[in-house]
């Protein structure tokens, strides 16, 4: 096939002798992208169009550290209150723009103030900007705020022409301009985002594709078989039930990347008056629910071993993971023994709600099965995700299984979940101590304390059990084998650095 | 003519009116907040609120209607809350690829399933009858999901004939569009095929024991003539019907087809957008489908009447 198409292009190109064919790459994405607006964009594949499109103030290495991207240093005061950042020389926006100090205060001022921005809870503790001068800025913080640099990491630190925002309000989503290595073309709804190299771009050496094309194909054996037929280069996602027969095809490779992220059953310990069962009032009953569950067992069944079990917030491989609570191995007469404790020798029934997705419904399947055997039974109730959503929100549930995409700070995994009133906590736990932890952990800038802070508050949630986790997805991308130079990010990201392909 | 036209093309306002009634409300009763599906992982409490209020969700139902309805009369089915994008502008985006779909989908289903039909019946309990019969059986049971993955795996991934996935506009490059609608027009095709041929095998088989099909043997007609002048115009009309009730549905989007061979239809736009309670999309669709299937009808009532001159007079 190979052959066929270097015939084709041979004689393609006999008839334009000289021509240079302008080297396109083609990703497949799970799901199409929403807004393409990083102060109002909210899905996963969006933030990876982004990485192409929109350069951040700060970027991440695969191993979690912050490196500088249009910041190209920093610089803490000593409270911890001021963050000052010497920003890079020579950039332009898309559209011609200078970014400069100014352009970034534009930025925040637009992430924060915007009704719509989606990025205000990420820059709360930003309290004034100030413009030192044409290549300096500095920013006024209302407590010391650990996460800050993570965020900038990510779309709160993406910075668009504030020519265009200025000019396009909301409607910047359909034609957005930033400085990142691509601009963009053009967008047709569910079928593709096309982006060309921007010529301008302060690295564009490193850039080796002369256009990127996002076609969201959901379907993972569709998007895998359009991969094999030559209709891709690059797959996000792959299905973890065929990695063995992508590597056994020499024509094609993967890489991986343990993620961020969790999937877990969330227990309403507190969330109105479904909280009001054995599971939600008793912690020996969720105790005996996480013992009773072998993770290695859901991993090999459900994801062929290639996803990583898990315990806490962050997987094991993590710098924040407590390794004095190791993957509990399963044990039934444990997990029995403390439903009896608990004065439930004859067990308890319990209702989870589930995405109604073949995957998610497995994994609680086999959740269910395990569980059962110690005396728990799980009833499962598949939900479109949606209405599950809602449910949760509301209260009106007793565990929900789902998961969090994950965050590069420690904060954003385990804060808004745990706190007393925190933006996502839907189990309604609620505990002064944890509180004081978590609040602490987030305003210091030593890791040793905050590592220390947030093992402390392991001790605590690993008895009480608001949150039950169970495994860490792992990404994988498919590629054709003549893509050179990708690195695999734990954030799931495809950025575009120095990857080349030869046909 | 023209009055039976304006007529029936009266009648179509009440019902549009309720249609646009009903897709409001129903979608009203799903359970889920799209508020919450937007905002997705990040809950902000303020941006919750603040969305509430900018796409009216607080308001009274009725009000909601009316706003909505207002708005569609001046030209203006609103904006998707998932992409911001006008829904004028995705319909007008999706319109021309699925309408694409749906005319080569039935030109497939039309030059099977027609020939098929009247040879079957013309040779009625013959192997030919028995032969179309067991095709059309399995064009009908045969899921399209699976026939779609099956033809992407032989024809994309083996053979490379043709794109697995993906859309190219006609008005780009009309080879390479009809390249890559070629499978799923076939996948969705032989199941409407199947369809057509059982109905053109009956209605054929009930004109031909009819008298003057009898009579035209009699004079001496060649059997050509007896059959395709004769017999087949006069089993015409069960067979617009259906094809017109097929194309209507098609039009309103083939989700699963679309989803797999990831062709940018009013299928998929409609499915993502129930599941994203993207209820601007999902009101403006619905009510685009549904006077497209009323649309329809008048056609197909129009098309009796060529066929039959028996029924102009009423």
């Amino acid at each position: 096939m190979a052959l066929k198409k270097n015939l084709a292009l041979a004689l393609a190109f006999g008839l334009a002798a000289g021509a240079v064919q302008a080297q396109d790459l083609r990703i497949g994405l799970q799901d199409d992208a929403d807004a393409l607006d990083p102060d109002q964009g909210r899905t996963f594949v969006g933030r990876i169009v982004f990485d192409s499109l929109c350069d951040k103030l700060v970027d991440i290495t695969p191993n979690l550290e912050i490196v500088p991207q249009l910041a190209t240093g920093w610089d803490w005061s000593d409270d911890g209150l001021t963050l000052t950042m010497a920003l890079r020389e020579g950039v332009v926006f898309h559209d011609g723009t200078t970014f400069n100090a100014e352009a970034v205060a534009a930025n925040i001022d637009r992430s924060q103030n915007l009704p719509e921005s989606r990025r205000k809870s990420e820059l709360t503790s930003i309290t004034g900007v100030e413009v030192v001068d044409d290549m300096t800025i500095r920013f006024t913080l209302r407590a010391p705020d650990a996460t800050l640099m993570a965020q900038l990491s990510d779309r709160a630190g993406m910075m668009i022409s504030p020519t265009a925002a200025a000019a396009s309000g909301l409607d910047f989503a359909l034609n957005p301009v930033c400085s990142g290595p691509y601009s963009f073309v053009e967008r047709i709804q569910q079928d593709r985002i096309v982006l060309e190299r921007f010529a301008e771009y302060w690295n564009a050496d490193a850039y080796h594709f002369d256009t990127v094309t996002f076609l969201p194909i959901p379907d993972t054996t569709v998007r895998l078989a359009n991969l094999r037929a030559g209709d891709l280069d690059m797959l996000e996602r792959l299905a973890a039930t065929d990695v063995a027969s992508v590597r056994g095809d020499d024509a094609l490779e993967t890489a991986q990347a343990t993620s961020l992220g969790y999937q877990a059953m969330t227990i309403n310990v507190g969330n109105g008056d479904r909280a009001n069962g054995p599971l939600g009032q008793d912690a020996r009953v969720r105790q005996a629910l996480s013992v009773a569950i072998d993770r290695d067992v859901i991993n090999q069944v459900v994801f062929e071993g290639v996803f990583a079990a898990g315990n806490q917030a962050y997987p094991p491989t993590s710098p924040w993971y407590n390794a004095a609570y190791p993957v509990p191995k399963r044990d039934v007469d444990a997990a029995r023994a403390l439903l009896a404790e608990a004065g439930f020798a004859d067990g308890v029934d319990i209702t989870v709600q589930v995405a109604n997705n073949p995957v998610q419904q497995q994994v609680m399947q086999v959740v269910q099965a395990m569980a059962g055997e110690a005396g728990i039974r799980i009833s499962i109730e598949a939900k479109e995700f949606a209405t599950l959503l809602a449910d949760q929100s509301a209260g009106a549930y007793q565990a929900s299984q789902v998961g969090w995409s994950g965050r590069v700070d420690p904060d954003g995994n385990i804060h808004q979940f745990m706190t007393t009133g925190g933006g996502i906590n839907d189990s309604g736990y609620s505990n002064a101590e944890v509180d004081a932890l978590l609040n602490g952990a987030r305003v210091s800038n030593d890791t040793a304390d905050r590592r220390a802070a947030y093992y402390a508050a392991s001790d605590i949630l690993m008895q009480d059990l608001p949150i039950v986790y169970l495994y860490h997805p792992v990404w994988i991308w498919a590629m054709e084998a003549g893509i050179e130079g990708f690195t695999a990010y734990p954030d799931g990201m495809i950025r575009l650095a120095g990857v080349t392909l030869t046909e | 003519m023209l009055a039976f036209i304006g007529r029936r093309l009266l009648i179509a306002i009440p019902t549009i009116i309720l249609i646009s009634v009903f897709v409001f409300t129903l979608q009203k009763l799903l359970p889920g907040d799209p508020v919450l599906v937007m905002a997705g992982e990040e809950r902000d409490p303020e941006v919750l609120a603040y969305l509430r209020e900018q796409y009216r969700l607080n308001d009274p139902i009725i009000v909601q209607y009316f706003t909505w309805i207002g708005n569609a009369l001046r030209g203006d089915l609103g904006i998707s809350l998932r992409t911001q994008q006008p829904v004028l502008e995705l319909i007008r985006q999706k319109l021309p690829v699925t309408i694409q779909l749906a005319t080569m989908a039935l030109i497939i289903a039309i030059v099977i399933g027609v020939p098929a039909g009247v040879l079957s019946a013309y040779k009625k309990g013959t192997w030919i009858d028995w032969v179309a019969n067991i095709v059309a059986l399995s064009g009908l049971s045969v899921p399209n999901f699976w026939l779609g993955i099956m033809m992407i795996l032989l024809i994309s991934v083996q053979l490379g004939w043709l794109p697995a996935s993906g859309y190219q506009p006609f008005s780009d490059d009309p080879l390479g569009s009809i390249r890559t609608m070629l499978m799923p027009a076939f996948v969705l095709g032989t199941g409407i095929a199947a369809t057509l041929m059982r109905h053109t095998r009956s209605a054929m088989l009930s004109v031909l024991s009819s008298d003057y099909i009898r009579t035209a043997r009699a004079k001496g007609l060649a059997e050509r003539v007896v059959l395709v002048k004769h017999a087949l115009r006069n089993a015409m009309v069960p067979i617009v019907t259906v094809t017109t009730l097929v194309f209507g549905e098609l039009l309103a989007g083939a989700v699963l087809t679309e989803q797999i061979f990831t062709i940018p239809g009013f299928g998929k736009l409609v499915v993502d957008a129930v599941f994203n309670r993207d209820y601007a999309v999902v009101q403006g669709i619905v009510l685009c489908t549904g006077v497209a299937f009323i649309f329809m009808n008048i056609l197909a009532d129009v098309a009796y009447r060529i066929l039959n001159p028996r029924m102009r007079d009423e």
